[in-house]
């Protein structure tokens, strides 16, 4: 019972992040004074090209037509959803014309994927074992050290460590290429594997790095706080042994709401990745979404920050859900 | 047989030195139930602490020690004191701690939770044999050998009581002690882990030491009893002597604070409080509140004297013993 | 002196920010001249005592700028934060205490904007405006999306706060809700309240300069992320130009550091007071 609520209420709020998130993309350009038809117009027009009254008028509808924008506000509103939920045609991108919006996005999607599924897996792990080891021996000089670390780190944003990473590793030493290059003709091989792991190694460290600071803090208090608990105390008069302690008994129970931690910070965490593979040119979505923004290409912004909406939503339900995968008083009545 | 010899125990706290228990000695037979009773912070808990050799900063043991005697069925004697008690955790000596709502860890099966307590013994061939064993206690105690599958959220406050006493008894140990094993249960469940405690030791035929400030429980369990007063033992004898004959004062009071069928007698509690175990009165402990002191008492600190055989009382009302010493 | 021995943290974290306050919002009027201008001194000029921290690629004062920037990255910041918690915590303390419906639909409200990530948002907006984004824009948008944080914490600590006695009895003895709110919870909150607003004027201003650093903020005016933005166009790095672009790096760490240590730091004084 306690299962199927849960579900429930994680499968309403899911639904209500993709409704509000894309009326959220829908509404923004409609409440500014210029129309992105009129700017189109505006370029077509400053190319000196001369077109009659009917051309115009044509060019117009067909625009009007592509950008959603014919019809009620009703029907315009249902129509982008129709689009965004089912079709997910968003038209031709106007910068790469005329491959479509769902092809570029599809491309993009799986570099950043695997930025940033394996960066912010990579460092919630990481972080939570450092924070494991310093809150289990909290009074340990090693202990505050790395907590006086983490603090240092975890303000920082995510920007300014890409900036850092990249004045070290590739001015100062050259270790690290300036702009991602992959020869995306090369076949799949470990030759090819290995130019993606040099040239992504940067903006992972960097997601990782900054997302370390925070899971180290409150994985720390954490552990410190079960360790205190009256199990804990009872295992070790059974005689369990210390790392068996901290990993079933501290471990396992510290860990619960550090997942419940992941998923609200998704968003977060999504926001500074994307800053970070524009710093690095990765080519993921947040490029794509960035050279869209820069280049007014109306259809591949709308597309692309429609899609991002939908992954972090997808994201954040996926980890809500593996919750109680591990809390057993979710699972079980 | 454990013997508890002078020991002192204190906590080392930033406030100080709180001396919990202070030059405690006595001895705990085979095949009895002995209690352990006294007001809240009477060093009952730190004692058994001391016993089971769980001693953890700020707790340190400053003098004395502990042997317990164990004989063999060739009749050979081992001694083991220390670390060698430590080792023998749960195999030879058990503790089943307060507060049964908590003690088991939330998201772990009860069966592994079994298991783990077993990590260093090699007398199991595999895991197996071990699970069997479990099993097989469980059947005997009457308990659902389904529990081992179970969550401890999935369990009733009494049978998580009874499934901590069948964990801290599986192996079947020589010695269990039990702090305040009825404290925060209701009535009924409580009258079902005293059955179970009973009976476990009937059939078990070890020793079963049980702290608890409910005397109750010690009259219907033990059958010798240690009362403690601020980090001293006051006064040790069969439970009967204990309630019909009193010797020690405060003893005295306390089972006359008891409510009795039949006795329509009012109630009297005892006045004041203990004093502070930071920096205890010289002399009696309990003289500031008896009602029976001498100028004696004030001056030095009674020592436990075998007063009649096998009752042992630390008062200077009974100076002189019948018989020699403890 | 005990002050500092018993709240480093804090005490630390009060005299930087108290460092940069002035040097964003003290100094500005002092330069004598708009920072912003263009040309107003001849470019790339080494540090030397006439210009503390030399001048930019366009022409500026790099030391005046830095304080220019940082008085409008305060600004927004605070702005951000002040309404943010405001709303936040207002909503926060209803949904705590009322319970029931009203409680569930805020806090539906407050997990869905949690999700939604605003930097896409940002973008798709300022590239709309084409560099026209103001500030006040801009905090409008991040105020929107950071409401939700001390939202949820003001309702956890509401909710416990339901429980405890002195609540009901202000309760039942018949005050208003309002009243309750305003003599028993407010001055509990207030602390709680305290260290969310810190913590948002640091998230703002990250947002903003994240949002800047790649172009896409106020144009117009300027801000620590701007300035590192021009100072990045301008190519100061590979021209080793460490003067124009390292200040505002380093102020942006340090004032980040600073926020944080007040954050923290005020939550330990404020849980050692409570007796905690």
């Amino acid at each position: 019972m306690r299962f199927l609520t849960f579900l429930l209420s994680r499968l309403v709020t899911y639904i209500l992040v993709i409704w509000i998130g894309v009326t959220m993309v829908f509404l923004v350009p409609r409440f500014l004074p210029s129309s992105p038809v009129e700017a189109m117009m505006a370029k077509v027009a400053a190319q000196g090209q001369y077109m009659e009254a009917a051309q115009i008028e044509s060019l117009r509808n067909s625009l009007m037509e592509t950008f959603g924008l014919k019809g009620s506000l009703f029907q315009q509103y249902t129509g982008f959803f129709k689009r965004v939920l089912l079709t997910g045609d968003f038209g031709p991108s106007f910068s790469a014309f005329p491959t479509p919006v769902s092809q570029l996005v599809a491309q993009a999607l799986p570099w950043s994927l695997g930025l940033l599924l394996t960066s912010s897996v990579l460092g919630w792990l990481l972080g939570n074992a450092i924070g494991l080891f310093a809150g289990y021996r909290k009074e340990t000089l090693a202990s505050k050290a790395l907590e006086f670390l983490a603090m240092l780190i975890y303000p920082i944003p995510y920007y300014i460590f890409a900036l850092v990473l990249i004045i070290l590793f590739t001015y100062v030493w050259q270790i690290f290429p300036f702009s991602f290059y992959i020869d995306a003709n090369k076949p799949l091989s470990v030759g090819l594997i290995k130019d993606i792991v040099y040239n992504s190694a940067l903006p992972a460290l960097s997601i990782i790095a900054v997302n370390l600071g925070w899971w180290v803090i409150s994985m720390k208090a954490l552990s410190a706080s079960v360790a205190e608990e009256d199990f804990v105390h009872f295992a070790r008069l059974k005689g369990v042994s210390e790392p068996r302690i901290m990993t079933h008994y501290v471990a396992r129970n510290a860990l619960l709401p550090q997942i419940t931690m992941l998923a609200i910070r998704l968003g977060t965490i999504f926001n500074g990745a994307l800053i970070t593979e524009i710093l690095f040119g990765f080519p993921g979505v947040g490029t794509l979404i960035y050279s869209s923004a820069l280049q007014a290409d109306y259809n591949l912004m709308l597309g692309t920050i429609s899609f991002s909406v939908i992954a972090v939503a997808t994201a954040t339900l996926i980890v809500d859900l593996t919750y109680p995968l591990l809390d057993p008083r979710i699972r079980y009545r | 047989m454990i013997r508890i010899q002078d020991v002192k125990a204190s906590y080392f706290t930033p406030a100080g030195e709180v001396q919990a228990v202070d030059r405690v000695s006595m001895s705990i037979l085979d095949n009895e139930v002995l209690g352990i009773a006294g007001e809240s912070g009477c060093g009952k808990s730190t004692l058994i602490k001391v016993i089971y050799q769980f001693i953890e900063p700020p707790l340190r043991l400053v003098s004395g020690r502990v042997e317990a005697t164990t004989r063999t069925e060739t009749g050979e004697t081992a001694v083991m004191d220390g670390a060698a008690l430590r080792k023998a955790w749960w195999q030879y000596i058990s503790y089943i701690p307060q507060g049964s709502m908590s003690v088991l860890n939330p998201v772990a099966k009860v069966g592994s939770q079994f298991l783990d307590a077993v990590g260093k013994s090699t007398a199991f061939k595999n895991r197996e044999e071990l699970y069997s064993r479990v099993t097989g206690y469980l059947r005997e105690l009457d308990l659902p050998v389904d529990v081992l599958k179970a969550y401890p959220h999935q369990l009733s406050g009494g049978m998580r009581q009874r499934v901590i006493v069948a964990l801290a008894t599986f192996l079947h140990p020589k010695v269990i002690l039990a702090d305040e094993p009825t404290t925060a249960l209701d009535v009924v469940v409580q009258r079902g882990i005293i059955t179970m405690l009973a009976q476990l030791q009937r059939r078990e035929q070890n020793t079963l030491v049980i702290v608890s400030h409910d005397m109750g429980v010690h009259y219907q369990l033990a059958r010798r009893m240690a009362i403690m007063y601020a980090g001293k033992l006051v006064e040790l004898a069969e439970v009967g002597a204990i309630v019909e004959s009193p010797l020690h004062p405060y003893t005295n009071l306390l089972i006359g604070s008891l409510p009795r069928i039949g006795d329509h007698a009012r109630r009297q509690g005892i006045g004041g409080a203990p004093p502070s175990l930071l920096n205890p009165p010289p002399g009696c402990r309990f003289a500031p509140r008896c009602p029976r002191a001498m100028a004696a008492c004030q001056a030095a600190d009674p020592p436990p004297l075998e007063y009649r055989p096998g009752h042992f009382v630390a008062c200077h009302l009974y100076g002189e013993p019948r018989t020699g010493g403890a | 002196m005990k002050a500092v021995k018993r709240h480093p943290r804090l005490v630390i974290g009060l005299v930087l920010v108290a460092a940069f306050v002035i040097l964003g919002l003290v100094m500005p009027p002092f330069a004598g001249h708009d920072p912003r201008d263009w040309n107003t001194f001849p470019k790339h000029i080494k540090p030397n005592p006439a210009h503390p921290l030399g001048t930019t690629g366009l022409g500026q004062d790099t030391f005046w700028l830095l304080s220019y920037s940082l008085r409008n990255s305060l600004i927004l910041g605070v702005l951000v934060g002040f309404f943010a918690t405001l709303i936040g915590v207002t909503l926060g303390v209803f949904a705590g205490l009322k319970g029931g419906w009203a409680d569930r639909g805020l806090s539906l409200l407050m997990d869905t904007f949690i999700v939604v990530p605003s930097l896409p948002i940002l973008i798709l907006l300022a590239s709309l405006l084409q560099g026209r984004a103001t500030i006040l824009i801009i905090s409008v948008v991040l105020i929107v999306f950071n409401w939700p944080w001390p939202a949820r914490q003001i309702r956890s600590v509401a909710l416990a706060m339901r429980e405890r006695e002195f609540i009901s009895t202000a309760w039942f003895s018949g005050e208003s809700t309002l009243t309750v709110i305003r003599t028993e919870i407010f001055p509990y909150i207030s602390s709680w309240a305290v260290g969310n607003f810190i913590n948002t004027v640091l998230v703002a201003i990250a947002v903003e300069s994240g949002l800047a650093v790649i172009g896409l903020s106020s144009l117009q005016e300027s801000t620590l992320g701007t300035m590192i933005y021009w100072a990045l166009q301008y190519q100061a790095l590979l021209a080793g130009r460490w003067w124009w672009i390292l200040p505002p790096v380093i102020a942006i760490v340090v004032l980040f550091v600073a926020l944080f240590l007040v954050s923290s730091g005020y939550t330990q004084y404020a849980t050692a007071k409570r007796g905690r």
